[in-house]
């Protein structure tokens, strides 16, 4: 773990990319500078010798919850689309999902 | 007349339901004080809160009178009492943007569970707080609207997240506030400000309605000056709630009781543990002063103290710093530009106005962690980060569990430092995580811990942590009123605004 790569500005933009960020090029400059240095700081885990041992993603043990399949109330129409950016009979209004090419 | 704002919740609530004085009385007299000492984001002042909403405050303090005034019993034990709300949970009457731009100016269509329980108890909400963008912060400099300022010092942050909440008691603006806990939102802030701040068991409080940072790890949790107000306020937000499926199905630990046992300050037969990996190296001499001053009180109260040794919470930070940013990168993923909040109409497709939105929307830290997370994720590193944090985790649980077997509490200081200058650490990442060295095992094994005042380091006040196992809130309380039955309040400066 120690001698781990360099996080490269290419890839940080890569990154950014897929998490659906239209980051700047002074972004870019200083995030992969900052993000090396943490990167670097969390490899610590590495050290830690945890073969076999389990993961743990929730901190309490869960099984699943079942509630009774009833109806509730639930958000009108118009509460639903308060908040939209932009709607249109009663429903949301996006930009063009696919592309020309699909 | 007394100054109802320096009073306590459990004082101003007995003074309230005896018609001593009303609701309204108290709720105006509060936000007056905001009006005098919290300015603005460009002016001098606290700024702890985002929000105020006199009307509506007013509009519920009124409701309670009248129903006193024909004799009704009080909805709860804090009915008519104020309190700050931290602006990451839904308000259906108020904005909620969890100090971020991509949520500006947004009206939730529903409230959190927790709002509801306030509500329902007869709690005067007076407005919400300001915090880090989306709760990632130890400084509250990360909120989109402009810093905090601690009533200490006007120069130096409150701590963060939730430093609008914790700034907000300490300047006397509320007797009460929420917080949510994450990595220590509540506790640093709390050290930071000299209150008292309470991170419940995970799931102890509804996360339904809450914001979510990382959903594993998110905890709300109570507020105050003293332990009492803190614990009186555990119980009217704590408890089981079927929309919120990681909520535990237990009843609320007797919190109240417990304060109420504490204050008589006899902790005789009990062990507290203190962490031999906490408290040394890297933290402030001043800090470590006041922690062995109240190791000194907590054996004046018969405790027993013994050294407990958990090896693995030196790995703590970077298991957080993995885990949390790979759920942030997930949870963060609804702001989309579709349903609800900022949109920016660059590009011509969904994809292009998303990736335009959340560049505008979201600051600094929150793409850090975003692409953090991405990056811990991602096929050929998640095992090596993401899985191997996940496997930490497990043996931070098991220092705890072997911790609490030797000793009924564990104590160390809650921060490392006292606050420091506005700017300080705000370009540096790194230095800025440090701060939650101490408080991140508590959220990552799910367990319970809170800040008590333990004293002032060069005129700005340090944070005795206590930690309890997992719904072990009666104990830790317990302790926490047996100390604070042993030092005089800290009390700030008053704020020049």
């Amino acid at each position: 773990m120690s001698s781990r790569d360099q996080i490269s500005r290419d890839e940080v933009a890569h990154l950014a990319k897929l998490s659906r960020l239209a980051v700047t090029d002074a972004e870019l400059d200083l995030f992969a500078g900052q993000l090396d240095v943490i990167l670097g700081a969390v490899a610590r885990v590495g050290e830690v010798a945890a073969d076999d041992i389990p993961p743990t993603s929730h901190a309490v043990p869960l099984q699943n919850v079942f509630r009774p399949d009833e109806l509730r109330p639930g958000l009108s129409q118009e509460q639903a689309l308060s908040g939209a950016p932009a709607s249109e009979d009663g429903r949301f209004r996006v930009p063009q999902i696919l592309g020309e090419e699909q | 007349m007394t100054d109802l704002i320096r009073l306590s919740a459990a004082e101003l609530a007995e003074k309230i339901h005896s018609r001593e004085v009303s609701a309204v009385e108290v709720a105006q007299a509060h936000l007056d004080r905001i009006e005098a000492v919290d300015g603005s984001a460009d002016g001098p002042g606290v700024h702890a809160f985002l929000h105020v909403a006199s009307e509506a405050a007013l509009e519920s303090a009124s409701l309670v009178d009248a129903s006193l005034a024909v004799g009704t019993a009080p909805a709860s034990p804090l009915a008519g009492v104020p309190l700050a709300l931290k602006d990451v949970f839904t308000t259906i009457d108020m904005p909620t943007t969890a100090g971020s731009k991509i949520l500006e100016g947004w009206r939730p269509p529903y409230d959190a569970t927790l709002t509801a329980r306030l509500r329902a108890a007869g709690v005067t909400i007076l407005g919400k707080t300001n915090m880090d963008e989306f709760a990632m912060g130890s400084s509250t400099e990360y909120s989109a609207y402009g810093a905090t300022h601690n009533p200490w010092d006007l120069t130096r942050v409150p701590g963060g997240s939730g430093g609008g909440s914790a700034a907000a008691l300490a300047a006397f603006e509320a007797p009460l506030s929420i917080g949510t806990d994450t990595g220590g939102s509540i506790r640093q802030p709390a050290a930071f400000t000299g209150t008292v701040g309470v991170k419940p068991t995970y799931g102890g409080v509804s996360r339904y309605g809450l914001i979510a940072c990382a959903s594993s790890l998110d905890q709300g949790g109570p507020c105050a000056r003293t332990v009492l107000d803190a614990a009186l306020l555990h119980e009217v937000i704590g408890g089981h709630d079927p929309l919120d499926s990681t909520s535990i199905d237990a009843p609320v630990p007797a919190v109240v009781a417990a304060a109420r046992e504490g204050a008589n300050g006899d902790l005789s037969g009990l062990r507290v543990g203190v962490v031999r990996e906490m408290g040394g190296e890297g933290y402030q001499p001043g800090v470590r002063a006041s922690f062995d001053g109240a190791l000194r009180q907590l054996e004046k109260l018969g405790a027993e103290i013994v050294e407990v040794s958990c090896p693995h919470f030196e790995y703590g930070l970077a298991a957080y710093y993995l885990i949390l940013p790979s759920e942030v990168s997930s949870n963060l993923a609804r702001f989309d530009a579709m349903r609800y909040g900022l949109r920016v109409d660059e590009g011509a497709s969904a994809e292009a106005v998303m990736a335009a939105t959340r560049e505008a929307g979201f600051g600094p830290e929150v793409k850090r962690r975003i692409i953090l997370g991405t990056y811990a994720l991602s096929s050929g590193y998640y095992d090596a980060y993401y899985g191997q944090a996940q496997k930490v985790r497990t043996l931070i649980s098991r220092d705890f569990a072997a911790a609490f077997a030797q000793a009924d509490v564990l104590v160390s200081p809650t921060t490392p430092t006292t606050a420091f200058p506005i700017g300080d650490k705000v370009d540096d990442p790194l230095a800025m995580y440090l701060n939650d060295l101490a408080t991140i095992p508590t959220n990552l094994a799910g367990t319970a811990g809170m800040s008590v005042p333990s004293g002032l380091a060069d005129g700005l006040p340090v944070g005795l942590q206590i930690m309890a196992p997992a719904l072990g809130e009666a104990v830790m309380y317990r302790v926490a009123a047996a100390y604070e039955s042993t030092r005089e309040p800290l009390v700030a400066p008053e704020v020049k605004a």
